[in-house]
């Protein structure tokens, strides 16, 4: 698996929360293994305690998503392996994750993977009727047509939906904005 | 063999309040996996699967958080799987019978279904939005989280109801029946009790009364694209949120409790 490089968000510069981000940043997503937990923005911070153990803030993509114990080891046996033990894992609720946080280098490295990244997540909020019969076709990533439709609005995970092209026939996923 | 006995927790009309929300959400999302392979079409099946996912999140997370208000030590899963009958306060109309084939439901299909997960998805969504106001910030967190997911649930479920409810004669009458059967569990959910009183004086939640003005807004949209007439309503008021509950719970709890119950930390 390619390493991914991250940006380095929410560190005051100091190496070992420095070490601590580039690790995190060749955890992959166990369910999107394209793209890595920190480019899908659920890092939330990496701070040094008191007692000099590194503290890791997590924030879940859906409330009731089955990778999250996955991503916690998988935390666990980075950090590890990195050598910066000690370390505590914290699970942080607000504000909310979004699909806003996913960075640009992952949206490229998603568009890679031919999965559609998400509009602004205000597009799922707000005054919308509740009423949306027809979503706004999507563009292939395979092809670039318009001519495309929803196959399902729940897709192999929760956070994807699936559509279909019309014009080239490939199915593909949408990730869908929250 | 050890069989784990029951927990009790501490009676409060904080602990009462969460576990409204959070028990509705665990006993709504065991009845939508129990369409797990048997949908109608293979995206509707796995829609279900997936809201039940993002429920059985959401009641985890509150189940915690009760667990800290009742501050006995219990965590989600001793809420979830040793609390007995009478310490459930889900709404009666999560805990109706989902399926055909349920000896206990002599005609739910998946018009019920859809139809329940739209008028608790629209319930979600007002009562998540005015907690995210809440004096707990906990509870707040949560909600704020929650509210995104159940937008999808509700505004999915309302496509069904009205491509059911103005669809073939058949689909048509099919919604109708669901309509009736639903409706007499719907006042429950704006119905006024001590823990309303509590919740909103103490700043920590909405009182149900007042989730019912955007509730209205939402389902009279959606009925009137589907043609759909409320029926007229009852004096009958449910009482699950009162841990008095119809005769479907201990099914329920028979199925969802036995295995953690007989065999106490299982894995696999």
């Amino acid at each position: 698996m390619a390493r991914v490089t991250a940006p380095v968000p929410y560190t005051d510069g100091s190496t070992r929360e420095q070490a601590a981000w580039s690790a995190l940043a060749s955890v992959p997503d166990p369910e999107l293994p394209a793209i890595s937990i920190v480019d899908l923005g659920i890092v939330r911070e990496v701070s040094l305690a008191a007692d000099g153990g590194l503290v890791v803030a997590l924030t879940p993509t859906y409330s009731g998503c089955p990778a999250t114990a996955v991503i916690r080891a998988d935390v666990e046996a980075a950090l590890t392996t990195a050598g910066l033990s000690p370390f505590r894992i914290e699970t942080r609720l607000a504000p909310a994750w979004s699909t806003d946080w996913i960075s640009k280098q992952g949206r490229a490295r998603l568009a890679d993977y031919r999965i559609v990244t998400p509009g602004p997540a205000g597009e799922q909020e707000g005054a919308q009727s509740v009423l949306h019969f027809h979503p706004r076709p999507l563009a292939c990533p395979h092809c670039a047509s318009r001519r495309t439709e929803r196959l399902a609005a729940f897709g192999s995970t929760a956070c994807k939906a699936l559509h279909r092209c019309l014009d080239c026939g490939e199915p593909f996923e949408h990730f869908k904005p929250l | 063999m050890t069989t784990l006995t029951s927990i009790r927790l501490r009676d409060t009309p904080a602990l009462r309040h969460v576990l409204r929300y959070g028990d509705t959400a665990l006993i709504h999302a065991q009845r939508l996996t129990e369409w797990c392979g048997h949908g109608p079409v293979l995206e509707e099946d796995i829609a279900f699967s997936n809201m039940g996912l993002d429920l059985l999140g959401q009641a985890r997370s509150l189940l915690a958080h009760a667990a800290v208000i009742d501050g006995q030590d219990f965590d989600a899963d001793a809420l979830a799987f040793l609390r007995d009958e009478a310490q459930f306060f889900n709404f009666t109309l999560a805990e109706q019978p989902s399926r055909r084939s349920s000896a206990h439901s002599p005609g739910a299909d998946f018009a019920d279904m859809v139809l329940r997960n739209f008028i608790l998805a629209s319930w979600f969504k007002q009562g998540y939005a005015a907690l995210q106001a809440s004096a707990d910030a906990g509870l707040a967190a949560i909600a704020a989280k929650s509210l995104k997911e159940v937008r999808y649930h509700q505004q999915h479920n309302a496509g069904w109801v009205v491509r059911l409810g103005d669809g073939t004669p058949e689909s048509t009458r099919r919604m109708h029946a669901a309509l009736d059967r639903a409706w007499p569990y719907v006042a429950e959910l704006f119905s006024h009790d001590a823990v309303d009183d509590w919740a909103q004086a103490s700043r920590h939640g909405p009182a149900r009364a007042g989730l019912g003005v955007g509730w209205d807004r939402d389902v009279d949209d959606v009925f009137a694209e589907a043609g759909l007439v409320r029926p007229p309503g009852t004096p009958f008021i449910s009482t699950g949120s009162q841990g008095v509950h119809s005769e479907h719970l201990g099914f329920i709890l028979a199925e969802m409790q036995m295995l953690p119950r007989r065999h106490p930390g299982a894995r696999w």
